[in-house]
């Protein structure tokens, strides 16, 4: 036990050179490292190499088309116009989406950073949407949307529409787009109530003890410390929006008009059963789903960073 | 403590202490809070009819043009539990969610803990492989996930639903345990070393303990997103190994076959389940850790 006491004595080699485990620890390499190596290997094995295989693949088009053209996917991708936009529809609804989601969220935040009562109640009942998911939310949109369903009754009631004429929020654009408010306003609103509660109050107060009101506070104080928050909100929300699958198959119109890229990716594995094309739009889901990120994280590089007083 | 609250907004300004300005300032947000309350109850109000329209046709007998259904039963029920198998997808959504957390759990702790306490060379890197799964699209890595599976035969299974959902459940486990790993005080370790403990020891009899509450609470968040996941679970998943939330899906794609108000008895199950293991988790964790990894009692303090 004795020998647990002090560390253990370093066994110097021949050349007085202390030994090889000795120096390793020093640079922060023990075993209790390998604490970390069964996660490490898991994800390797099942997020690393089925990525690189995955790319890989994307590079070997398949036998049917006989082509040694190892671009073929990504050639046919661009070139077929059908395949191409899904690109654009993707952007159309995930951006609007998150955007909406995290400017919709800052004011409802604002209000609720302090201790004010009845947070905890709506913070709750704002987790249930995301909890139920995007193929209940779609579900319950197939039946309170439909032409018969309540949202219409009401605006017949109201005579804002008529029986031949419900409001179109079904099997189009819009009802992805709510769908995909509906699951990520509440994630953005969380998101942001958390950054917005780790500003320090006493900077806001102290800027109304010098004057400043609410909206010079907001302008000149509280918005500038939570922008790289809300950068991080809408990178979070985008990745929600872009890989919508169910909503737009359920709510939308899924081989036109939101024929969005995750349908590309899915009917070419499942319908053709042609794994490299599949993995082809996959990875270029992938890479724009990155660009996107990294000019947003750029751009939130660029903002002030430092402490928020609370914990950032 | 008044001179703080005079900064805040007018909801929390005592009304004796408005100065001339404070109450100038009131009058105008008023409009602008109406307008911010009004949103959320629009919000929450839809929310409601998009629920409750669920809820109320899986139990009609019929409805068409009406506000409400022209009678009420509870034979759609016993249909739908009989024609989609829902005792078997239960337990499978059981079996899939609960062996996800425990394995999450063994294998995301210990990584949770020597990424919060170690530096290391490569770690920088280390970090992106287990970030990567929480930023990238589901489908996204889906896809090749599955054809990998598939290429080893252990897709079309429990044990392929398994293995697909956890690899956004370990980094989960990670990003939830590692604050709760760092407000655990070093110098505990260090004396339990001094008496000589081993590193086991410190693990199951000192670490442990301590990090039961943020254990609990990463199992909870990660038995929720399982139940939920539809991406990779729909791409693993055979006919036999579906968990509700595809089983879900799939009775509403292939709809026109069945009574709609089966499938919508299926959703409001898959509803119930949420709802129970929302009641569950929120027992252990505050709403915002749902999406956030920062517990709210110990920040603004």
């Amino acid at each position: 036990m004795t020998s647990v006491m002090t560390p253990a004595p370093a066994r110097s080699t021949a050349s007085g050179r202390p030994a090889l485990s000795h120096r390793l620890a020093e640079r922060g390499i023990d075993r209790t490292l390998l604490l970390l190596l069964p996660g490490l290997v898991f994800l390797v094995a099942l997020f690393v190499y089925p990525f690189v295989y995955g790319l890989s693949l994307s590079f070997q088009p398949a036998a049917s088309h006989k082509t040694t053209d190892a671009l073929y996917n990504y050639k046919q991708f661009f070139h077929d116009p059908y395949q191409r936009d899904t690109i654009w529809i993707t952007l159309k609804i995930g951006l609007p989406a998150a955007i909406i989601n995290v400017l919709a969220s800052i004011p409802i935040a604002y209000r609720l950073r302090g201790r004010v009562r009845g947070k905890r109640l709506l913070t709750t009942a704002l987790v249930i949407p995301i909890t139920l998911g995007t193929v209940l939310t779609a579900t319950g949109m197939i039946e309170y949307f439909s032409g018969t369903g309540w949202l219409n009754r009401v605006l017949m009631s109201l005579h804002l529409t008529d029986v031949d004429h419900p409001i179109p929020l079904l099997h189009n654009y819009w009802g992805v787009m709510l769908s995909l408010i509906i699951s990520g306003f509440p994630f953005a609103f969380l998101l942001t109530l958390s950054y917005l509660s780790g500003i320090d109050p006493s900077l806001e107060s102290a800027a109304a003890v010098l004057g400043a009101g609410w909206f010079k506070r907001f302008r000149d104080i509280t918005f500038p410390l939570l922008a790289p928050g809300l950068a991080m909100t809408f990178c979070l929300n985008f990745v929600l929006a872009f890989s919508v699958f169910p909503s737009a198959v359920l709510l939308g119109d899924g081989e036109g008009k939101t024929h969005v890229i995750s349908i590309a990716a899915y009917d070419a594995a499942y319908q053709e059963y042609d794994y490299s094309k599949a993995s082809a739009i996959a990875m270029i889901m992938a890479a724009v789903m990155l660009i996107v990120i990294s000019v947003v994280l750029f751009g939130r590089a660029q903002l002030y960073r430092g402490s928020s007083g609370g914990k950032g | 403590m008044t001179t703080i609250s005079a900064g805040l907004p007018p909801s929390d300004v005592e009304p004796s202490a408005l100065t001339a300005v404070g109450a100038r300032r009131r009058i105008v947000l008023r409009p602008l809070s109406w307008i911010t309350w009004g949103v959320v109850a629009f919000f929450f109000i839809n929310l409601a009819g998009i629920v409750g329209s669920v809820v109320v046709k899986s139990f009609s007998t019929q409805w068409f043009d009406t506000w409400l259904p022209n009678g009420y039963t509870t034979q759609y029920w016993v249909e739908a539990w009989h024609e989609f198998d829902l005792g078997h997808v239960l337990v499978v959504t059981l079996e899939a969610s609960l062996a996800v957390v425990v394995i999450a759990a063994i294998i995301g702790v210990p990584a949770a803990y020597v990424l919060a306490r170690r530096s290391f060379p490569l770690k920088r890197l280390v970090m992106v492989v287990f970030l990567l799964p929480v930023m990238v699209p589901p489908i996204a890595y889906g896809i090749p996930l599955a054809t990998v599976l598939y290429k080893y035969n252990l897709a079309n299974s429990l044990t392929g639903v398994i293995l697909a959902n956890l690899v956004p459940s370990v980094p989960f486990v990670v990003l939830t345990m590692t604050p709760f790993i760092e407000q655990i005080d070093p110098k505990i370790e260090a004396a339990a070393r001094m008496c000589g403990a081993r590193t086991w020891s410190v693990f199951v009899r000192i670490l442990a303990p301590l990090l039961v509450p943020g254990i609990l609470a990463a199992a909870v968040l990660v038995l929720v997103r399982t139940v939920g996941m539809f991406e990779l679970t729909y791409l693993t998943a055979g006919t036999d190994s579906q968990t509700l939330v595809v089983a879900l899906y799939n009775a509403f794609y292939g709809a026109g076959i069945r009574a709609p108000q089966a499938s919508d008895a299926m959703a409001v199950l898959y509803m119930l389940t949420m709802l129970v293991l929302l009641v569950i988790a929120l027992r252990f964790v505050n709403p915002t850790q749902l999406v956030t990894r920062v517990a709210d009692e110990r920040r603004g303090d």
